[in-house]
């Protein structure tokens, strides 16, 4: 047992600058998210069972465990995306800097600006690389043909994109490789200048090489974003992220600084799990 | 060593017949349905040759240009042929709007409950309504308005006053706006399923991903759903215009002329537009003829030279079909390569 939990401390050490030998520990770190006893249902099923954590600013926080387990449907939650699916209730809180974005006056369409979203499946619009960057920033309002190129040219390059891409900045966006297209959402999203980022299992269908270039990608991109991601893989867990929640049948079993969760996890579900007895 | 050939049928359960009777029955079917794509193109071939040979020499810019008259040899289509043009105009001014609005509400909007659930059932059965039933509506709803207006009725009004010397009659009596609101009812429900089925092809994902950018769900329909959709839109269209321009029977229900010697309007030239523009107002509100309508009316003549003048006459209608057609593929094709898949 304790072989195969040194082997993932071995992972967890790939990278410097991650959790430990950062000077903040998790919990001296400003909150960006708090959720307060939150339960979300599809219909009569109950999808999330009473789920308070917090999730630090400028900071990678993984959700990890099972299929099915609730941790996409509470990704969702954090910009109510779960709003689009008919017949989807929630109970309790989730604060945004400590405002309830499940208040009546909130603007959703606001949110989601605030808080962005790339999906699992890369989904690039059957538009050029410049429209699709371009597209959120349009959409609110802005016409300005410098300020969209200005936008365009610095997403791409925060996504790490535009050195692969400036020369055929007009042409389909659906050209690109599955990996340059998932950098591209990435770019996409960062174009409305969000605060946080949701990343639903981000590189679960990208090839090993593309994998490694989202995971830089996120790490770099902590600097200035709060970054919610969801995967299945472990590994990538304990490469990207400094905090880390794990989820089993709905509930929050368990959630800390990634490097003692994997090393040493307080609960004997999260131990089962990360050490592949189940899941 | 030779390969043994098999000559003979071979038995059943022999290697030989494991072999080769799968084969058979391929080519078999693949016969079959060769047999009825060129059969389906013989008869069109037999159809265009024979319209076309009765047709020859009668077909000329005289039959174009001129109105119908008792007389075979100068006898026209002009009047069908503007008649047609101002129905299928207004008919598309109506439907396709209201149709695509009714599949978006559908397919984006609206909730799933009972009686969503028995609108979209029953759009497909409306589809298969005999046309002539769609008469019977336009002229109790459009050509009468339920004896509403008029001596007998309710409101002791002609019509309202519209601009310059041109009113819109109430009821609005045999006209082509009578018609074509007839057409759009017959078309409405052909629009309806094929844009809801664009509509729903469309995936998710997209949807999502443009919420997710803080996209309102108009501006998600407008700027990703629609495009997408746009070109299978267009193909339910352009299938539900054709089928309008061929329509006769409830024409002839609504009481379109057979014989008429004057186009709506009376607008036979662009000339007559710049020199009256309140003609246009007028053309909707006007009796008129259509194609289908002049060449049923040739063929039932007695004197056996208009059986060519409604050949001529059906040619034209092949023709016209053909370039709206054309012209609509076109139109899907420019809207498929804005979509940069």
């Amino acid at each position: 047992m304790s072989s195969m939990l040194n082997a993932f401390s071995d992972l967890v050490k790939t990278r410097d600058g991650q959790s430990d030998s950062e000077s903040a520990t998790p919990d001296q770190r400003t909150t960006k998210i708090e959720t307060n006893g939150l339960d979300f249902y599809y219909g009569d099923q109950q999808a999330l069972f009473d789920i308070s954590m917090t999730i630090p600013e400028r900071a990678v926080t993984a959700l990890i465990g099972p299929s099915g387990c609730g941790k996409s449907t509470f990704l969702r939650t954090l910009n109510r995306m779960n709003d689009i699916i008919e017949g989807t209730r929630l109970t309790g809180q989730v604060l945004l800097e400590g405002i309830d974005i499940y208040a009546p006056a909130i603007d959703v369409v606001a949110l989601r600006k605030k808080v962005g979203m790339v999906f699992q499946k890369s989904t690039p619009f059957p538009k050029s690389i410049f429209d699709n960057i371009a597209y959120g920033p349009r959409i609110a309002g802005l016409r300005d043909r410098r300020k969209l190129t200005e936008i365009v040219e610095s997403s791409l390059k925060r996504a790490a994109l535009w050195d692969e891409v400036k020369d055929r900045i007009n042409e389909s966006a659906m050209a690109l490789s599955g990996g340059q297209q998932q950098r591209l959402c990435i770019a996409r999203a960062l174009a409305t200048s969000p605060d946080v980022l949701l990343m639903d299992e981000p590189a679960s269908a990208l090839d090993p090489a593309s994998t490694a270039r989202v995971e830089d990608l996120i790490f770099e991109l902590k600097e200035n974003y709060t970054i919610v991601i969801v995967t299945h893989n472990m590994q990538q867990a304990a490469r990207v992220s400094d905090t880390t929640a794990f989820f089993f049948q709905g509930r929050l079993i368990e959630v800390g600084d990634t490097r003692q969760l994997f090393t040493n996890p307080k609960q004997k579900q999260t131990e089962d799990y990360i050490t592949g007895r189940f899941g | 060593m030779s390969t043994p050939t098999p000559t003979a049928a071979p038995t059943p359960g022999s290697t030989a017949h494991e072999l080769t009777h799968g084969r058979r029955e391929n080519r078999l079917f693949e016969t079959l349905c060769a047999v009825s794509t060129w059969s389906t193109f013989a008869v069109l071939v037999i159809l265009i040759v024979s319209v076309s040979y009765r047709a020859w020499g009668w077909l000329d810019w005289q039959f174009l240009t001129s109105f119908d008259s008792r007389k075979p040899e100068r006898a026209g289509i002009l009047a069908g042929l503007l008649g047609s043009c101002w129905m299928i105009v207004i008919t598309i001014m109506f439907s396709v709007p209201v149709g695509v609005g009714a599949a978006v509400y559908l397919e984006e909007y609206a909730t799933d409950n009972l009686l969503t659930r028995i609108i979209r059932t029953n759009l497909a059965n409306l589809a298969g309504v005999p046309s002539i039933v769609y008469g019977i509506l336009g002229l109790t709803v459009f050509v009468r308005m339920f004896g509403l207006f008029g001596e007998q009725g309710l409101f002791h009004i002609e019509g309202i006053p519209l601009w310059g010397d041109a009113v819109i009659p109430l009821p609005f009596g045999r006209t082509v706006i009578s018609g074509a609101l007839s057409l759009s009812l017959l078309i409405l429900p052909v629009i309806i399923v094929a844009a809801q089925e664009a509509l729903r092809a469309v995936p998710p994902s997209l949807r999502h991903a443009s919420l997710a950018l803080g996209a309102t769900r108009w501006q998600t329909i407008r700027h990703q759903v629609l495009p997408s959709a746009l070109p299978g839109i267009m193909t339910g269209v352009i299938l539900a215009i054709s089928r309008a321009f061929g329509e006769t029977a409830p024409l002839v229900m609504i009481g379109a002329m057979t014989f008429v010697r004057f186009a709506p309007g009376k607008i036979t030239s662009l000339q007559v537009v710049f020199d009256d523009p309140a003609s246009l107002v007028r053309a909707p509100f006007d009796t008129f003829t259509v194609i289908p309508i002049q060449i049923f009316n040739w063929v039932r003549q007695a004197k056996s030279e208009f059986q060519h003048v409604a050949a001529a006459g059906i040619v034209v209608l092949l023709v016209v079909l053909l370039v709206l057609n054309g012209l609509a593929i076109y139109v899907r094709h420019r809207s498929q390569k804005n979509l940069r898949w």
